[in-house]
């Protein structure tokens, strides 16, 4: 059983290749690239990707799965099938579940579930704190062995500095990323959106950009105190680019992403109080898009992640105040992200290393390569291709997105997981 | 020309032109209500569904006679915000209202864009009584009729909004209004209440009321809404009355012929001193009656989509 995929452009950034090939997929491990390869037998699936891009399968470091407790909005089941569509293979998933993945039976519910029902990787990350209180230490050392790849209290940032070393001190022999929504929330005062003038042209509580700032300065500090790899969630000012930038000038063991939304629109999204666009980190102005683009084009921001966030029309059609926080990403993603090739940000083999080899370094899983021998995770996608998004096609269970409607270019055609064709357009 | 918008939900979705039919129709409104039969059976037949999400005595009562002075069929709905976020969202509240066949629908919540919400999800009209910290286009609408009905103009004047801008839906609307108009609106206030991006949509920011009274036509008073949690943005009401409140002294600054407005309820010795409240130069119950003429006009307007 293989799969010979042949004449796609094979674009590996953890082998700087580049270049149209075949590839053999024999097992759930790639066995060969090379110009030219023969079906070597009659049970193998041929793929033609002429004109198209065969890529490590996409790995995306936040996720919200909301299972369990939250199955309504998505399942591990539906969100796996939505990455599949999205062309991601590896998924991480955040700990805000209900219970949340504050202990290893949590963390080993979600990978049962996933490999009985995911038809792409999960990797866990555990909590910081128990309940994601900020009062307690989570087991984390438990939750790492039962195969958490890092820990974070994402969407209730530690409030307590001194946890907050504690818990980076703590994990630090694990080996495992600290991943920070960084948030003062005495500066986002009960905020829904950015601070800015549109948030008083709206009249709703603004969430200013120096909430996010003073959070990632301190978590900065925290990392260069304790050595322990830091990575920072969802950044969205111009400010945090540059805190960023600074920190790795000197050496800090700090990475960022950056999420598809936050670099393509901005909180004019937010007339007429549409809650699509309601997120935290809010959409910000036009001149933290470009700081955030600029950032991506130097290296500042490492990683391209969706922070997909689930949540069902019933939650979502209210008042602006009372909606929750989050959009969907998975499957719309890898073309948000495409437009930054085409508007010459970056290339897209730079594109590419973002959402494969990166993030899989960062997070520490064997994944984001085509090398051989390497798991067999790969996406196979036109570029070129243009697609209308239609919420009502996702495979999501949620269709909060603020894109419905857009034209883009990038249409998966296939992913493939460990060897196997777990999505496929035709 | 006709006024085609279905619903009203803020003075920064009107044009100029539309704002001046609805202060042109309520002119006319204005003479009905000098009438011996203060009714007319314009929309005989027609529901129309006051919905407070909020409390509100003189909004809703100012609605409401409204409403009746145009025949209407009146219902009222009333309900604290909490009890409703427990239980039935805001649009199955009002898709029931609908159901009864409502085609007009007045709202008030404690939510900024709330009215839009509805708009977006139902057929019927929607009128925003005032929504969070957003607009009261209603509210703006009577101050601007009110400062044409004395000044017989608006354009070039000089308009100045005292108090707690941020959290105010009179102000944002009546920036929006006014602007639209031509006047130059001042605003003052403590540093917290008055942010900066306010002068982004025309306004110009002071922190001293002694300097931005002078030469003033119009002096906009704001409640201090302690329910808004205005006072945590400054030390106390002692210092900010001493700073903010509109005393004889401060009002000499202003033009001679300055007109005192406040959109009620007043705070007495906070924002203004009883001598001002009740001086001529206040035109606060004379707001209060136009109320009743403007908001017949919109009702009107929504109902009938063309100006009288």
């Amino acid at each position: 059983m293989g799969v010979l995929i042949k004449n796609g452009r094979v674009i590996d950034p953890s082998q700087s290749l580049d270049m149209v090939s075949d590839i053999y997929v024999q097992g759930d491990r790639v066995k060969e690239i090379s110009k030219r390869i023969d079906t070597p037998r009659k049970s193998d699936t041929v793929i033609d990707a002429s004109g198209q891009v065969v890529a490590p399968g996409l790995v995306d470091i936040h996720v919200h799965l909301r299972e369990p407790g939250y199955e309504h909005k998505e399942t591990i089941k539906t969100g796996c099938l939505a990455a599949a569509a999205g062309g991601f293979t590896s998924i991480v998933c955040m700990p805000n579940t209900n219970p949340i993945n504050d202990n290893a039976s949590v963390t080993e519910y979600i990978l049962l579930k996933a490999r009985t029902e995911g038809v792409v990787n999960v990797f866990p990350i555990g909590a910081i704190t128990k309940g994601e209180k900020g009062e307690e230490l989570a087991d984390i050392g438990e939750m790492c062995e039962a195969g958490c790849v890092a820990i974070s209290d994402d969407g209730m940032p530690v409030t307590d500095s001194g946890l907050m070393r504690k818990a980076m001190e703590y994990v630090r022999p694990f080996g495992i990323p600290v991943i920070t929504h960084a948030e003062d929330i005495g500066l986002s005062a009960g905020g829904v959106m950015n601070e800015g003038f549109v948030s008083t042209e709206l009249g709703l509580r603004g969430i200013p950009a120096a909430s996010e700032e003073v959070g990632v300065v301190r978590d900065i500090i925290l990392c260069e105190l304790t050595g322990t790899p830091l990575h920072i969630c969802h950044v969205s000012t111009k400010g945090s680019v540059r805190l960023v930038r600074a920190a790795k000038k000197r050496g800090a063991k700090v990475t960022a992403e950056a999420t598809p939304h936050h670099f393509t629109l901005t909180d004019k999204e937010v007339y007429g109080y549409k809650t699509d666009s309601k997120m935290n980190p809010p959409l910000r102005t036009q001149e933290d898009v470009d700081a955030i683009l600029e950032g991506i084009a130097d290296g500042t921001i490492d990683v391209i992640a969706t922070d997909h966030a689930p949540h069902s029309q019933d939650e979502k059609n209210v008042e602006f105040d009372l909606a929750p926080f989050g959009i969907v990403g998975l499957e719309t993603a890898l073309s948000l992200s495409l437009e930054l090739v085409e508007k010459g940000i970056i290339t897209l083999d730079e594109m590419i290393k973002k959402l494969t080899v990166v993030p899989s370094e960062i997070v520490g899983i064997e994944r984001g390569t085509l090398a051989p021998g390497s798991i067999a995770d790969l996406v196979v996608f036109d570029p070129g291709m243009s697609r209308t998004i239609n919420p009502e096609e996702f495979f999501s269970k949620s269709r909060n997105t603020p894109f419905s409607g857009w034209e883009l270019k990038g249409v998966v055609s296939n992913t493939i997981v460990s060897g196997k064709v777990v999505f496929s357009s035709n | 020309m006709a006024f085609d918008k279905k619903h009203i939900l803020g003075l920064g979705e009107l044009s100029a032109e539309e704002i001046k039919i609805i202060l042109d129709t309520a002119e006319s409104m204005k003479e009905i209500s000098t009438r011996d039969v203060k009714k007319v059976p314009t929309l005989k037949g027609r529901t129309v569904v006051n919905l407070f999400f909020e409390p509100s005595t003189r909004t809703r009562s100012s609605f409401e006679i409204a409403e009746k002075r145009l025949s209407a069929d009146v219902l009222n709905f009333s309900a604290s915000q909490s009890s409703v976020v427990k239980g039935e969202s805001l649009v199955d509240t009002a898709r029931n209202f609908e159901a009864m066949g409502a085609s007009i629908m007045v709202i008030r919540h404690g939510m900024s864009g709330a009215p839009f919400v509805l708009a977006r999800e139902i057929t019927a009209s929607v009128i925003n009584a005032g929504d969070g910290s957003h607009e009261h286009p209603s509210q703006a609408l009577i101050d601007i009729f009110t400062i044409r009905e004395k000044k017989g103009r608006i354009e070039g004047l000089n308009v100045l909004i005292v108090g707690d801008i941020l959290n105010s839906r009179v102000a944002r609307s009546n920036i929006f209004g006014l602007r639209k108009l031509g006047a130059n609106v001042r605003i003052v206030g403590p540093a917290t209440i008055v942010p900066e991006y306010f002068s982004e949509m025309g306004a110009e920011i002071f922190y001293s009321l002694e300097h931005a009274i002078e030469n003033v036509d119009v002096v906009i008073m704001l409640r201090v809404q302690s329910e808004r949690k205005t006072l945590e943005y400054f030390p106390s009401l002692r210092e900010y009355s001493g700073l903010y409140g509109l005393t004889r002294e401060k009002l000499r600054l202003a033009k001679k012929d300055v007109i005192v407005m406040h959109p009620g309820p007043i705070n007495r010795g906070v924002e203004l001193t009883s001598e001002i409240a009740d001086d001529p130069d206040a035109v606060i119950l004379e707001q209060v009656a136009n109320g009743i003429a403007v908001r017949m006009a919109m009702i009107y307007l929504v109902a009938l989509g063309e100006s009288l």
